[in-house]
């Protein structure tokens, strides 16, 4: 039988400032925890939200990002014969081929950083009705003019409305601003495709992207693409599945680098608890000698210290978790190293990240409680009688 | 009678660095049931260690000790755990009620390990401590009683199983006289009343004098009364 859980609970809230301070040990890294994962899975989310499940992708084989990609007009050209690809009432292809460059702008907040800047073409719209037009108007076809995206204007210097950007020798205004819910191409500028070919004088794309007739029809498109002699450096993807796969070498680096460093910090929560419940260890050997004498047995009394054990850094990952979930009301924007340009995010909470966290706390306090709740149930009884 | 405890040839020693330090030397005895008996002797001699012994806290050396009918030497750690829950009810010199729990949850510790509902528990708690006059007392904590009370509500503790046999050190040993009277009085009518059987390990004669039977421990050995 059980030694009763409110002798556990109740001896947690005797110690208050040792179990205060303890308990505030393992919130912090906790916190630091899952504020990483938060930002791995912003990162994530922001780039999943960016593609549609009803577009195809076409980048280079070799390439690791859009930037690396080309694929010339000749091959857009043969793609776009492919069955399957959607067309407007007028019979043309609803594609956008789309040559993405990075050009320099200052930050608000001082130094100069990478924003991506990417062509589009006519149909770009009708393939991405999530992106709406918030102020301004759209760019004219044919003209030097850029629209902007809502997280480009508030970071960085002279991208607002009317403002001037200069980039390939030549001076771009801005006439427009875009919203694209939330997504990786609100930290982008968009153009006209043809323009900025022209600018920087190239004549390739670096992907591009259209819509399937029917969504089902992605294995049997890509099979005929597969096909294709002319398309064997070429590989189509689901736009959603190709920026997710974007999203992995930054989520994996936020992920990577940052439970590191909490593991780290982990060890210093974890010996606090365990310094803690030896301490408590050593103040109850008398009652753990009353309770074995009783008839509780050595496990029933390792099972009360690693409850409490377990207890204590539970309380610590809620309150953890609790503050760092304010973090989904921030956004921030940083180097994405996948595109090599800047991305702004918002921290994102999801149950993996909360069971995770709340496992870490757990963790902690077994560690910790391990080896003081053994010497607990292997107190011999009549020494710890004796100790009173 | 038939002797409830039955100790034979009983020695035991306790190890200080590589010093063996000789406690009980061949000890061998027997408590009738029903019997209210006082180990005496003076500090050191092994009282406490006797006690223990039949309490069931503790091992021989060397010897037997059966209790109720059973060789407790032969039992296993988690039997012999058991056997103390349903057969032993403990008296400490300083009570030993655990600090966060009521007057009422403490004595409905020992309960946990029987089978007993909550309902049932609920009576036994409230029949102990109402056998030792604390029934109005059940809601405060130990800090909130005074010495003597808590050693009552320590024997409520002790009886609320219906242990066979209640071992007690020095069940005065920490209380002023009034408390010390009150406590002797009450294990008095645990004996004559509910028929317990005691054993007191105590130095102080007044508290011997309630006692049937007196036992003398010196350097280890019984002495022949
Ligand atoms: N766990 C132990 N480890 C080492 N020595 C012990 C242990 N328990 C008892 N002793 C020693 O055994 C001897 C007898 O101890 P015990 O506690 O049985 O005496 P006692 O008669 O109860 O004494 P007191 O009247 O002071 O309580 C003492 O010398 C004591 O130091
Ligand atoms: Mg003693």
């Amino acid at each position: 039988m059980k030694i009763p859980l409110k002798y556990t609970i109740r001896n947690l809230g005797t110690r208050r400032l040792t179990t205060g301070i303890t308990v505030l040990g393992i919130a912090l890294v906790v916190f630091v925890f899952s504020a990483v994962l938060m930002m791995a899975y912003g990162v994530q989310k922001t780039l999943i939200a960016t593609g549609s499940d009803e577009n195809v992708l076409v980048a280079r084989k070799a390439a690791n990002g859009e930037i690396s990609s080309i694929i010339d007009r000749q091959t857009a050209n043969v793609i776009l014969t492919l069955p399957h690809i959607a067309k407007t009432p007028e019979g043309k292809p609803i594609s956008s081929g789309e040559p993405v460059v990075i050009i320099n702008l200052n930050k608000l907040t001082g130094g100069l950083s990478n924003v991506t800047v990417r062509g589009v073409s006519q149909q770009v719209f009708t393939l991405r009705p999530h992106v709406k037009l918030k102020e301004g108007r759209m760019f004219n076809w044919g003209s030097r003019e850029l629209i902007t995206g809502v997280a480009i204007e508030k970071r960085f210097a002279g991208s607002k409305i009317g403002e001037v950007v200069r980039f390939a020798g030549d001076n771009w205004t801005i006439v427009g601003l875009f919203d694209a819910g939330g997504s990786g191409f609100d930290s982008e500028m968009w153009g006209d495709a043809d323009q900025l070919l022209d600018a920087f004088n190239r004549s390739a794309y670096s992907t591009i992207t259209f819509r399937l007739d029917q969504p089902e029809v992605f294995q049997e498109f890509k099979a005929a693409f597969d096909k294709e002699p002319r398309l064997q450096q070429f590989e189509p993807k689901i736009e959603r599945r190709y920026f997710e796969e974007q999203s992995e070498l930054m989520a994996g680096f936020i992920s990577i680098l940052g439970i590191f460093i909490t593991v780290i910090f982990s060890a210093g929560s974890t010996i606090g608890a365990m310094i803690t419940m030896y301490a408590a260890v050593a103040n109850r050997t008398v009652e753990v000698g009353t309770l074995r004498a009783l008839g509780f047995r050595r496990r029933s009394v390792l099972a009360a210290f690693l409850t409490e054990s377990l207890l204590l850094s539970l309380i610590g990952g809620l309150i953890g978790l609790f503050f760092a979930s304010f973090l989904q009301f921030f956004t921030i924007s940083t180097l994405n190293f996948g595109s090599f340009s800047e991305l702004a995010f918002s921290f994102a909470l999801s149950p993996t990240i909360v069971s995770s966290s709340l496992l870490f706390a757990l963790l902690m306090g077994l560690l910790g409680g391990f080896l003081p709740s053994v010497r607990a149930a292997r107190l011999n009884i009549v020494n710890a009688l004796r100790s009173s | 009678m038939e002797p409830i405890i039955r100790v034979q040839d009983v020695s035991k020693s306790y190890w200080r660095d590589s010093f063996e330090i000789p406690v009980l030397n061949n000890i061998s005895f027997e408590v009738p049931s029903g019997e209210f008996l006082a180990l005496m002797g003076p500090s050191g001699s092994g009282k406490t260690t006797l006690l223990n012994l039949i309490a069931g806290i503790d091992r021989p050396d060397r010897g037997t000790i059966n209790v109720a009918g059973t060789d407790i030497v032969a039992l296993n750690e988690s039997r012999l755990a058991s056997w103390r829950a349903t057969h032993v009810g403990f008296i400490f010199q300083f009570y030993n009620l655990i600090p966060v729990l009521t007057a009422y949850e403490n004595v409905e510790l020992p309960l946990l390990l029987t089978s007993l509902s909550k309902r049932e528990r609920r009576e036994h708690v409230e029949t102990a401590l109402t056998v030792v006059g604390l029934k109005d007392r059940m809601r405060h904590y130990p800090k909130q009683l005074s010495g003597g009370q808590e050693q009552r509500v320590a024997i409520a503790r002790a009886i609320t199983t219906d242990p066979t046999l209640l071992v007690a050190d020095e069940p005065t040993g920490d209380l002023d006289k009034h408390s010390a009277d009150e406590i002797l009085t009450l294990l008095e009518r645990l004996n004559l009343e509910f028929k317990k059987t005691i054993v007191m390990v105590t130095h102080d004669p007044r508290a011997a004098e309630k006692a049937h039977i007196i036992r003398h421990l010196d350097k280890g050995e019984l002495q022949q009364n």
